[in-house]
């Protein structure tokens, strides 16, 4: 087993995160876009889409979906995938909302 | 000029489309009245059969809403009517004591359902099927009570009888006749009929006479003449219409079946009129749509003094669905004397065609279970054609058996597609021509087409793959606006201003999006949409736009954005460009560049920068970003260049400051040259303005992206005021029927430059686009500005997180 060290970062109160927009969240060299749906769960997935880089965080949100604002994709917040007739996907992040506070779990080798 | 007073009694189909087209021919000649007995507007009483059967509002037949008569300045009175006429003092009496004079008066007082004289004829339960309240009678009915009687197996009685069905309640139909609809069918057509209608689970009572309605307070039965009953707890008497004609018995009007006219809708009193079921022409009183608009255009050309040809009766012809079966009949039908029939009889595919010659030429025709040859047959009908050349078996051969040939094909482009309407086959395709229709919706809104019965909707679709070609597709009729929904752009849009639709989740709710929260198309979309329809009210989503448009700023593919500071006309000043400099400074902005608009881009500008680079330059949004007025390019003009005529830059200056920052369906650009030469490129701009010896002229439609087009001289015009006049009557056309996305140049293909030219020459239609710009102009505040003044957004749309 790899010895995994796992960070948890808070980034701010739940009730300060807009529904269905994006937050960016830079921890350390990671850039991280951090969603409030409109069923109120908190998500968070690497800012960026694998086709040419758009920024996820600006994307239109609708349900647990994000649109890049580049070329259109649709990214999945949940799981991270790259919906068809596209390809891919993004890395996700864990989450955790304790006492209104938002916390990013982080993993670090 | 005065106008002169028109009063039109009745506001049914014949009426009300008489007054339709008078206002074709001129809206400045009459002020109008109309008077109706019902208080609903007018209605297409055809399909209140669809009412009855449940699936369909009384709005969805509604012809002319309360707007159309508001829209056309018509005062209308509902629920009242008219007891008097005074041809001496020219004045209407109504029943509310009301007095209306009028310089020219119109009845269309439409027919009565006749009611048998027999004994019960009053019961409770007894109702005619004429108007929207009998309707509403039989709706009740249906829910209280299981066996209907109706009596009168015409069309009218079978489509109630079908309507009833449908509500669940046992029918019986009473026929005094052999076989049903003789009217309109010969017996081989009109027993056909009857065994479908059997499948469907009518009965048929039929050489029965009534002689009596029975029961206490309410119906319980039917009797007839040979001693025989029939249960019943709903009677509908459909036996026939009469003329409607008591208002005109009193008042001096020849009366004979119905108020006589001449062949211009004339009455032997001056002044007075007569249209529709109410008047009797040369002995007959019609009571199909088709004459009824026929006359209509007669009677609306002559009472505004033009020319026309007099009204010569129409060739009677019925193309009907009876319960989903097609049928059709026209002309002189029945065989017998000089007449000879040809018929075709296939059992095997259920249908059955006759037509019916006298000597060559063909006088009539019945179709049973295919009417599309209908259509065809009418106008050979109507020109009297020779047949002796055709084989004549071969007119009757079903449609596209021989040869493949559509029939549509093979008509003449005077032949009429649309008989409702009088639309014919040259009409439509001068619709698809030059008014860019390309859907059967496109013809009935263009041409009235398919409008009234619906008919005809198969042919029409039929002219349009013809022209069209493959690129008309008509399972692809519309286009919806994507894939949340089935709705096109044009339906949304009504929808949201019918239902008073007011806000993004609102709209996907009620219309039933199968998407809870919509996509990236259809979400910024409706927020234009909604915002277009209801500029003061409406509450601006910013969830639900575009990244550069929620951002006020250009997103680059690295994340950073870019920033173009308004600069009216391309103007700017040392002060401004001193700020520039200082900003740039600053922040650290890594490229400037000039634009093709003529202003200055701040490029990579971070995101958390971008309140205070705003808040220091002190200059307001340049919306390079928008679906919006993105700049107004100008030539230096008449203060400094040799050959300028006009003031570009003063004119491109209050262009740009009267409409930076509007909501338009995608970007807007204009530029403003002072001669020919056309320095600010004013040739392929959305709007471009090229001065010339006292005046501007307007160019449209001009695109220089990837689809390069040609602006199109729109106007010419003397004064700047009638410049902002006209752009601001183009822009809100534009605003208000673009599809959204949809650029000016595209837009205007698509819909005609000649059908946006008359709807801008239009003066009431102009002013009334003007208006609703302002309105939409008064709301506009500046972005920029806004937000560096709201903490919370700044917070929530420019803040980022960052931990180490």
């Amino acid at each position: 087993m790899i010895n995994k060290k796992v960070s948890k970062v808070a980034i701010g109160s739940v009730r300060e995160l807009p529904e269905r927009l994006g937050k960016t969240v830079f921890v350390g060299d990671k850039e991280v876009a951090v969603f409030k749906l409109s069923n109120g769960s908190v998500r968070a997935i690497e800012n960026r889409c694998p086709h040419k880089g758009g920024v996820l965080s600006e994307g239109i949100v609708s349900g647990e979906f994000v649109f890049c604002p580049m070329h259109d994709w649709k990214i999945c917040i949940e799981d991270g995938n790259v919906q068809a007739p596209d390809r891919g996907c993004v890395k996700t992040y864990q989450t955790l909302v304790e006492d209104e506070e938002v916390y990013l779990l982080i993993d670090e080798l | 000029m005065e106008k002169k007073k028109l009063i039109l009694v009745g506001n049914g189909m014949a009426g009300v489309r008489a007054v339709e087209e008078i206002l074709k021919v001129s809206k400045d000649l009459y002020e109008i009245t109309i008077f109706g007995s019902e208080p609903h507007p007018n209605y297409n009483r055809i399909l209140l059969s669809k009412v009855l059967q449940g699936d369909t509002e009384v709005k969805d037949i509604t012809l002319n809403t309360f707007e159309w008569y508001e829209e056309n300045n018509i005062q209308l009175y509902t629920a009242e009517m008219v007891v008097k006429i005074d041809s001496i003092r020219k004045v209407v009496i109504t029943d509310l004591g009301r007095m209306e004079p009028y310089d020219e008066l119109i009845l269309a007082t439409g027919s009565l359902p006749f009611i048998l004289p027999i004994p019960g004829a009053n019961k409770e339960g007894v109702t005619a099927f004429r108007d929207i309240k009998d309707t509403e009678v039989m709706l009740e009915a249906s829910k209280k009570y299981k066996k209907a009687a109706v009596i009168g197996g015409g069309l009218l009685g079978l489509e109630a009888a079908r309507g009833l069905l449908n509500l669940g309640m046992d029918v019986a139909v009473v026929h005094l006749g052999p076989y049903l609809m003789e009217r309109q069918l010969d017996p081989m057509a009109g027993k056909l009929l009857q065994t479908e209608l059997e499948k469907q689970g009518m009965t048929f009572l039929l050489e029965k006479q009534t002689q009596e309605i029975f029961g206490n307070d309410r119906v319980e039965g039917i009797r007839f003449n040979d001693g025989t009953e029939l249960e019943a707890d709903l009677v509908v008497m459909a036996v026939g219409i009469k003329p409607n004609t008591e208002l005109a018995k009193g008042c001096g009007l020849t009366v004979n079946r119905g108020v006589v006219v001449n062949d211009y809708l004339q009455t032997n009193i001056p002044h007075v009129y007569a249209v529709g079921e109410c008047a009797e022409h040369n002995g007959i009183p019609y009571g199909l749509v088709a004459p009824l608009y026929e006359q209509g255009k007669v009677l609306a050309k002559h009472i505004c003094g033009v020319d026309t040809n007099p009204y010569k009766g129409s060739i009677l012809y019925t193309q009907l669905k009876v319960s989903g079966v097609e049928v059709f009949s026209a002309g002189d039908f029945m065989e017998g004397e000089d007449k000879k029939a040809i018929k075709v009889f296939d059992d095997q595919d259920n249908y059955y065609k006759k037509i019916v010659l006298r000597g060559n030429q063909i006088v009539g025709a019945v179709l049973f279970g295919d009417s599309s040859d209908g259509n065809r047959l009418v106008s050979m009908i109507q020109k009297e054609a020779d047949i002796s050349d055709t084989m004549k078996v071969s007119i009757l051969q079903p449609q596209g058996q021989e040869a493949g040939a559509s029939l549509v094909a093979s008509m003449s482009n005077d032949e009429i597609i649309c008989g409702c309407n009088g639309v014919s086959k040259g009409t439509i395709i001068q619709a698809i021509q030059n008014q860019g229709c390309s859907s059967v919706d496109d013809i009935k809104a263009c041409t009235s087409a398919s409008r009234s019965c619906g008919g005809c909707k198969p042919l029409v679709a039929e002219v349009l793959q013809l022209s069209l070609g493959d690129s008309f597709d008509g399972q692809l009729q519309k286009e919806a606006i994507c894939g949340c929904t089935t709705l096109s752009r044009d339906e949304v849009v009504e929808e949201i201003k019918a239902k008073g639709l007011t806000h993004i989740k609102e709209v996907m709710f009620v219309l039933g999006w199968n998407n809870d929260e919509g996509c990236s198309k259809c979400r910024p979309a409706l927020n234009y949409y909604l915002g277009m329809v209801n500029p003061t009210e409406y509450e601006d989503e910013k969830e639900s736009r575009f990244v550069n448009e929620r951002m006020h700023a250009n997103i680059q593919k690295d994340g950073t954005y870019s920033v173009v500071p308004r600069m009216y006309g391309g103007v700017t000043n040392s002060q401004d460009l001193r700020r520039i400099a200082d900003v740039v400074d600053k922040y650290e902005i890594p490229l400037v560049k000039l634009t093709g608009g003529q202003r200055i881009d701040l490029l990579g500008v971070k995101k958390e920068d971008l309140p205070k680079v705003w808040e220091d330059l002190d200059m307001p949004s340049g919306f390079a970003y928008g679906k919006s007025l993105r700049t107004v390019k100008t030539c230096v003009g008449e203060q400094f260049c040799r050959f300028g005529t006009q003031d570009s830059m003063g004119l491109g200056i209050v262009l740009e400051k009267k409409y930076e920052g509007l909501q338009t369906p995608h970007k807007v650009k204009m530029a403003v040259s002072a001669c020919p030469r056309s320095c600010a490129e004013s040739g392929f701009k959305d709007i471009g303005y090229i001065g010339i010896d006292g005046g501007w002229e307007i160019y449209v439609g001009g695109n220089g992206g990837t689809h390069v087009r040609s602006g199109v001289l729109l106007y010419k015009v003397k004064t700047e005021e009638e410049v902002i006049e006209i752009t601001s009557a183009y822009l809100q056309y534009y605003r208000e029927t673009a599809n959204y996305l949809e650029r000016t140049s595209a837009w205007i293909e698509r819909v005609g430059f000649d059908h946006v030219r008359s709807i801008l020459d239009d003066q009431l239609h102009r002013k009334e686009l003007n208006n609703r710009m302002d309105k939409a102009l008064s709301v506009i505040k500046d972005p920029w500005k806004a937000i560096t003044e709201d903490e919370k957004v700044k917070k929530e749309l420019f803040e980022t997180v960052v931990m180490s």
